[in-house]
């Protein structure tokens, strides 16, 4: 675990899937705004074109990065995601995605995959504030709103004595205020839409003040994604997931979905 | 000679799933493959009340479970079932798992409004065999199989997006084709996007009498569990109240040393896996919970 120095506005970055893009429109917006320093929350792999062009975004941004599933997967050059994933077209569809994104990931990158932090500790002002990937338990823990009760984000949040938990890895974001002045807070990603047929992806401001003791802001991020679809399609990533790039629809990963989050999108 | 093997036991991590034997071993159907041998007149378990499930669901907030299921019998035999869903929606995401054939217009209206108005997800799971009446109804009886496909129906109506579980009865390498042949099926009865889970067969209750029951060598040992991730495993993580008090889990509750207790503080207690289903979990990981909370 890393422990940062005390910031009072900060930027959370989400799955970046290789949306080099998208990265580059947020990390220009966070900055802009004044933030005092940008966290990248895991998976920088998956989905997209060109994995190798989201590092140098990151490092000459001194942006803090964790360990995502994903790129734990990748630093250690495992078979798969561990996504998590139960339905075999699902599956089919993330394998694909894994093995273009390994098979383009640099020895360099891939080191640096392995290396990073599972969790990073920060002081938010007077706020604990613990980000994670998952969920602070489990990596590859899907954390959706409809399915994580109050009571079992309090539980999670004070078994790890933080006042506010930040995580990803589902690709919707959320924000819950919860007993105690305790938060919990779903980040999104920037490497995807979010399923209810915007193009735009999301990345999240924390700010605490004397005024208010957090304030979560979900700020979209307009990015070139037509041209993210033509590079997807010239380097060969099945069309599905262009079609969720140009429409703002998931046609993968569906039946991890809760009902809720099911019915909101279109397939 | 062989030595016997030590049987390992697992411990309960924490209380993520709490499953309620709500109707007991009363269903309405018969199948054959039931591994509890439900039936209409089987009274081995008998029904929760609102009040166990009430006291049941506030216990549950200390303890921060994450999700709550009903499972029987068929759980909508039970008079009181849309209330108990509809205060359990108040706690947390609900799932319940049915034969779909008794739904009544009037319940499912309410339920749909109770989901919309709660933060959290309900879920149904239809339980079917195979993907006809061919394959179905020889197992689940006559005619089950047209029921189960109105009940399904009948909830995407109300807005709902049934979970389908089938028991796999049907040769690995005709997987793909039959799934296909079944999605279509419910295409065209008018559910545009069918969730489908497939369930491995469990050795258990009525299906001894109609398949085999497990060999002694299926069984779960030590050494099998050395590298194995148990969140697996559904007692890692769950328990499951019935009339009789908390047991190990939803699989085994007709096994005398499935019962831990009366208390979620008693049930806490780590479970030897002694029996033939162990081994199955073991083979086919978290067969009883949702593709969104996969482990
Ligand atoms: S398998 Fe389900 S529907 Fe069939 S008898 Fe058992 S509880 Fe009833
Ligand atoms: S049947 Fe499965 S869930 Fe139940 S005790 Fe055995 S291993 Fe655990
Ligand atoms: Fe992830």
């Amino acid at each position: 675990m890393i422990h940062s120095s005390t910031t009072s506005r900060i930027a959370c970055l989400g799955g970046i899937y290789n949306n080099y893009l998208a990265l580059e429109v947020a990390i220009r917006d966070a900055r802009k705004r004044g933030v005092d320093a940008i966290y990248c929350l895991g998976d920088m792999g998956a989905f997209g074109p060109h994995p190798d062009r989201v590092f140098p975004l990151l490092s000459d941004h001194d942006v803090i990065c964790l360990q995502g599933n994903y790129d734990h997967s990748i630093g250690n050059e495992l078979n798969d995601c561990q996504c998590g994933y139960t339905d075999p077209r699902d599956n089919y569809f993330a394998q694909i995605s894994y093995d273009y994104t390994l098979q383009n990931t640099s020895v360099e990158s891939r080191q640096f995959l392995r290396d990073l932090p599972t969790e990073i500790c920060v002081d938010l002002g007077p706020l604990r504030l613990l980000l994670c990937h998952g969920s602070p338990r489990r990596v590859n823990e899907f954390l959706w709103a409809s399915t994580s009760p109050n009571h079992f984000l309090e539980h999670l949040a004070a078994e790890r004595d933080a006042d506010v938990v930040a995580v990803t890895h589902t690709g919707i974001k959320w924000h819950r205020p919860l007993a105690d002045n305790r938060h919990f807070v779903n980040v999104g990603v920037l490497g995807r839409p979010e399923n209810d047929g915007n193009q735009h992806v999301w990345y999240t401001l924390l700010e605490t003040s004397s005024v208010d003791p957090l304030r979560v802001k979900f700020v979209p991020v307009e990015y070139d994604y037509h041209r993210l679809a033509r590079e997807m399609g010239n380097e060969g990533i099945p069309a599905e997931f262009i079609e969720t790039v140009q429409t703002g629809w998931w046609t993968t990963c569906l039946e991890i979905l809760p009902a809720k989050e099911r019915k909101q999108g279109r397939w | 000679m062989t030595c016997k093997e030590e049987i390992p036991s697992v411990e309960m991590s924490h209380l993520d799933h709490l499953w309620f034997q709500i109707s007991g071993t009363f269903c309405n159907l018969t199948c054959h493959h039931c591994f509890i041998s439900c039936s209409p007149q089987n009274d081995t378990f008998g029904h929760l009340t609102l009040q166990n499930v009430k006291d049941r669901l506030e216990e549950s907030v200390a303890l921060g479970v994450k999700e709550y299921y009903f499972t029987g019998g068929e759980p909508f035999l039970h008079r009181e079932m849309v209330p108990i869903l509809v205060e359990t929606l108040r706690y947390g995401p609900a799932t319940v798992l049915t034969n779909g054939t008794i739904f009544k217009d009037e319940w499912l209206g309410t339920l749909s409004e109770a989901e919309i108005e709660s933060s959290y997800s309900l879920e149904f799971r239809v339980s079917i065999d195979g993907f006809s009446p061919e394959t179905n109804d020889p197992v689940r009886g006559k005619g089950t199989f047209q029921r189960a496909l109105k009940g399904i129906v009948q909830l995407v109506e109300y807005g709902f997006l049934p979970i389908i579980t089938a028991v796999r009865n049907w040769p690995d390498d005709q997987e793909q084709e039959v799934v296909a042949a079944f999605v279509d099926r419910l295409k065209q009865s008018g559910y545009s996007r069918p969730r489908i889970k497939i369930l491995p067969t469990l050795y258990l209750g009525a299906e001894t009498n109609r398949s085999h029951t497990y060999h002694p060598t299926e069984r779960v040992t030590s050494g099998m569990l050395s590298d194995y991730d148990q969140t697996q495993l559904v007692c890692e993580h769950s328990r499951i109240v019935t009339d009789r008090g908390v047991h190990v889990c939803p699989i085994l509750i007709e096994s005398p040393d499935s019962l831990l207790g009366q208390s979620f503080q008693q049930a806490t207690t780590p479970y030897q896996l002694r029996h033939g289903a162990c081994y199955t979990c073991y083979q086919y990981g978290s067969i009883c919970s949702n593709p969104s909370s996969a482990k």
